[in-house]
């Protein structure tokens, strides 16, 4: 028998996450759990696994794999839905592949492409109606208006003017036959709140997230990690080994690493606590317009 | 976002070891409160230069607001803290905010959730997110111009979403030369607003966004004011939390992963439950006791309001998500007539007696406004005449639900009391509201739990209550035989009663015509008569042309299955109005009562009675045997 702890702004926190994707699994038709492998995707299945027990989760897991993730991602993703018994499906834009698409040179290209053509094609395939994403508000201006449930009109879009209100967290799920709902249990959460919580948990992430020497090189400013060979270093650049790791994860190319001595949470969440970045300054493609997020949500990306 | 109480500017503190200042963060709690001020107050440069005086904006965002500043800023090219955090790219441009923005920030002490609510008048109902959620209000006041029209709106609404504190954030102080007397009067000011609007608690702070006065640290400009800085209010104003109430569970999710686990899974509205705890289930009335209380994924000794979690129960009952289990000695009310107050979100009007959907808790149901008593002027809360709604209007209307709900008054508990109602067409979530009390008189009266019950009451009389409900065409014979019938039951030491319809409509419910709407009530009111009856120990029959089969459907629910037993009485209606024994046939063929059964108002025989009498056919003594045999069968 546990013991009940005091309201913590962390156990607020999780009551409300786990709340939400259980009214997404009570009220929609064919809910799925968008897995990114990242912090945020493992902190979802976390609660998830709570949210239900002790049934298995109702719903299965996506990752849209875009073919460009490090090999650890792909690694850490086999074994934990091996471990939890969630339904994996991973979702990979053929087209796309036969085109190929190159996310050293066009990197937009490449995200529309592999990333969100190819969500939108996986969620019309596979008819889900309602997609539950560990996105945060706190992650980019663009997204501090987002609702919880998030409707998004015909070919996924997101209409800033058409979003309902959701008084005392009453959610409206009813949908028009070619709407979809997007769904973020993780919305009011902040990366502290994250990192606070995977270390109160106990909960496992990828080890990209912890510092230790890996291959580096310097490309356009920005510190790789050289996951593949794909990727021809050019006259100039040369491997150097490093004390890196990631803020965050995605496609290898488009990430670039911190130097950094946290190898374990207590420093990860220090190091955070001093640094001066917000975590997406670690994202390539998000270092276009100061706008660019909200342009993205429009034509669907998460 | 960064969470540092040491690198806070102007803040000196030595930084503790790092394992004290996680396990301070692991353990710091929530304010969620809610930042209203008009266009010109400058709100959004208050909270983002709070922000970035307590040391919580990464660099490169400010070097990113510091670009923004020349190119758009509204300070000539000096730093515009707005810029933080407008965040859509149309109202960047227009320099407005438009919906609700929800912030975050923290210190070691205290996490915030910000919900920066929009400025201008005509996005009030943008206001009622955020408000929903807030345990304190923080409202701008410019100091040049001290309560307005505006200010007095956004306090409104705080008041009436339950929004029990309120600080009031006199800023731009710089512009009236920090003159005490002017801060003491707009602060007397701010207190009587909140006074006459019933908000319990209200502060007030002076402040200058733009000279960061009393922001993180105490201002010099400001010698004579003695309370804490912002940052410091916030990290330390008490709200309350609804711990101490009684247990309720809205159940969200029945979870039921094989036939071994039968689980409810919801979110604690109010109180605590531990294993071995009574509980209720409404509406429907059930009691059962409480078995495991799971949390997470591990079972807990106890819970509490606000926890996420899974309760298994004693007995097999029928329990459904929209159900509440709650304690059953201070269980929510149960109604399905309402008082109450409703924003109105949506562009197309609310028209009363439109039919839409309401959600309260886990709980969706039809719902139509059947009155909007008055409108409430946002400004004077004075009442004004309305026959409909547009959209960021308020009124205070009547509620009527296809059904009995469990709820409790907004007032004692928002998770139970607050409600959507969303459009069936359009799919929009078009008004919200607060539930006041149920009408009818049927919420505030709680089921008082009797030592002596209905089967006590029953076995002195060596019999067990049922409901014999006779019904049929007038003229059939359902007088005639109930009569037979009650007196061969006298006769065999049964104690009964007979309500007939007529001589029930010259008592009890002789206020009743025979519009539908009446035809309504007057069943409902019979049916709870007799189970009144039944509760006295009584064989109950009632005869009464009762029409329509939902309200039979009514009785037979209200009464419980097994207990009412439907008696149709049944004759051709030409047969019935060749009898015509009270003459009331030829007074409807000759338009003299309007909506009379069979003639002008139609009769929905019954699909399955537990007997069916042909009074054509069968004697009344014949009849009368048939129901005493099944009755003692």
């Amino acid at each position: 028998m546990g013991v009940t702890r005091l309201h913590t702004h962390l156990d607020r926190l999780e009551a409300e996450s786990i709340r939400i994707m259980r009214e997404t699994v009570a009220e929609c038709r064919k809910p799925v759990l968008l897995y990114s492998i990242g912090k945020d995707s493992s902190v979802l299945l976390h609660l998830l696994l709570k949210a239900f027990y002790p049934a298995r989760p109702p719903l299965p897991m996506l990752h849209v794999n875009t073919t460009w993730k490090f090999r650890e991602m792909i690694e850490f993703r086999d074994r934990v839905a091996a471990e939890t018994g969630v339904d994996l499906i991973e979702y990979i834009n053929r087209e796309g592949v036969r085109q190929g698409t190159d996310p050293v040179n066009h990197a937009s290209r490449h995200t529309e492409i592999m990333k969100t053509q190819a969500l939108r094609q996986a969620l019309a395939q596979y008819q889900f109606d309602a997609a539950i994403g560990g996105a945060r508000r706190d992650e980019d201006p663009a997204r501090a208006k987002e609702r919880v449930f998030s409707l998004r009109g015909a070919g996924q879009r997101w209409e800033p003017r058409k979003q309902r209100p959701e008084p005392w967290g009453l959610f409206n799920t009813r949908l028009a036959h070619d709407e979809t709902l997007r769904v973020f249990p993780l919305s009011d959460w902040t990366e502290l709140d994250v990192w606070l919580y995977i270390r109160r948990e106990g909960i496992e992430v990828v080890p990209l997230y912890f510092a230790k020497e890996r291959p580096t090189f310097v490309r356009n400013g920005a510190l790789l990690v050289r996951d593949d060979e794909r990727v021809p270093l050019e006259p100039g650049e040369k491997l150097i080994p490093k004390r890196v790791r990631f803020r965050t994860l995605g496609c290898w190319p488009l990430t670039a690493a911190v130097e950094s001595e946290a190898a374990d949470l207590d420093a990860i969440i220090a190091e955070m606590l001093d640094t001066r970045q917000s975590e997406r300054a670690g994202r390539i493609i998000d270092l276009d317009p100061s706008d660019s997020m909200e342009r993205k949500k429009r034509e669907g990306y998460f | 976002m960064k969470a540092t109480s040491d690198n806070r500017a102007g803040v000196v503190a030595p930084v503790p070891a790092l394992a004290a200042r996680l396990a301070a963060l692991e353990s710091r709690d929530t304010l969620r409160f809610a930042m209203c001020g008009s266009v010109d107050d400058g709100k959004s440069t208050l909270l983002g230069r709070l922000l970035a005086e307590a040391g919580m904006v990464p660099d490169d965002r400010l070097a990113q607001m510091l670009r923004d500043s020349r190119k758009h800023g509204t300070c000539g090219g000096a730093p515009d803290y707005a810029l933080l955090l407008d965040g859509l790219e149309a109202e960047r441009e227009q320099g407005i905010t438009i919906d609700v923005a929800w912030r975050y920030f923290g210190t070691d002490k205290r996490a915030f959730i910000v919900a920066d609510c929009p400025g201008h008048a005509q996005y009030t109902r943008n206001m009622a997110s955020g408000a929903s959620s807030a345990e304190l209000g923080v409202v701008l006041v410019d100091a040049r111009a001290g309560v307005q029209t505006q200010t007095r709106r956004h306090a409104a609404i705080l008041a009436m979403f339950g929004v029990r504190r309120v600080l009031f954030a006199v800023n731009k102080l710089d512009l009236i030369d920090y003159n005490h007397a002017r801060y003491h009067a707009i602060e007397q000011e701010c207190v009587d607003l909140a006074h006459d609007l019933g908000i319990e608690h209200a502060d007030a702070i002076p402040v200058s966004a733009i000279n960061a006065d009393n922001l993180v640290a105490r201002s010099p400009n400001t010698p004579w004011y003695g309370g804490k800085p912002l940052l410091e209010y916030l990290e330390t104003v008490q709200v309350e939390r609804h711990a101490d109430a009684a247990f309720a569970l809205p159940v969200q999710w029945v979870n039921r992963p094989d036939h071994s686990f039968r689980g409810y899974a919801g979110t604690i509205a109010g109180g605590r439950v531990a294993p071995g705890n009574e509980v209720v289930v409404l509406p429907a009335g059930r009691l059962s006791r409480v078995v495991r209380v799971v949390g997470g994924d591990a079972d807990l000794d106890v819970a509490e309001a606000g926890q996420a979690i899974t309760l298994t129960l004693a007995d097999q009952i029928d329990v459904a998500r929209g159900d509440v289990i709650a304690d059953p000695v201070l269980p929510p009310d149960i109604a399905a007539q309402f008082a109450c107050h409703l924003l109105w979100l949506d562009d197309a009007a609310l028209l009363p007696g439109r039919r839409y959907l309401m959600k309260l808790a886990t709980q969706t149901i039809g719902a139509q406004v059947t009155e909007i008593k008055h409108r409430i002027d946002p400004d004077t809360q004075a009442h004004l005449a309305a026959t409909r709604l547009v959209a960021n209007e308020i009124g205070y209307c009547n509620l009527s639900l296809d059904a009995d709900i469990a709820y409790r008054p907004y007032s004692e508990d928002r998770r139970l009391g607050g409600f959507v109602l969303l459009d069936r067409e359009t799919n929009a979530t078009v008004g919200c509201g607060t539930l006041d009390f149920g009408l009818r008189r049927d919420s505030n009266v709680h089921w008082q739990q009797l030592d002596v019950d209905r089967v006590a009451r029953a076995r002195i009389k060596g019999q067990i209550p049922r409901c014999l409900w006779f019904t049929g065409l007038s003229g059939a014979g359902k007088s005639t035989i109930a009569n037979l019938v009650e007196r061969r039951l006298v006769a065999d030491g049964f104690h009964t009663i007979l309500l007939d319809g007529d001589n029930v409509r010259h008592g009890l419910n002789r206020d009743l015509g025979f519009t539908d709407a009446d035809r309504v009530e007057n069943i409902r009111r019979v049916a709870e008569v007799a189970k009144l009856m039944m509760d006295a120990g009584l064989v109950v029959l009632v005869s009464f042309i009762s029409p329509f089969r939902a309200e039979r459907r009514l009785a037979r629910d209200l009464i419980g299955d097994g207990e009412f037993m439907e008696v149709f009485v049944d004759a051709p209606l030409e047969v019935c109005e060749g009898r015509d024994v009270k003459g009331l046939y030829a007074k409807a063929r000759a338009g003299k009562i309007a909506n009379f059964t069979g003639i002008g108002s139609p009769y929905e025989p019954p699909e399955s009675p537990e007997i069916h009498l042909h009074s054509d056919r069968e004697s009344a003594a014949d009849s009368a045997t048939r129901v005493v045999k099944l009755l003692v069968s």
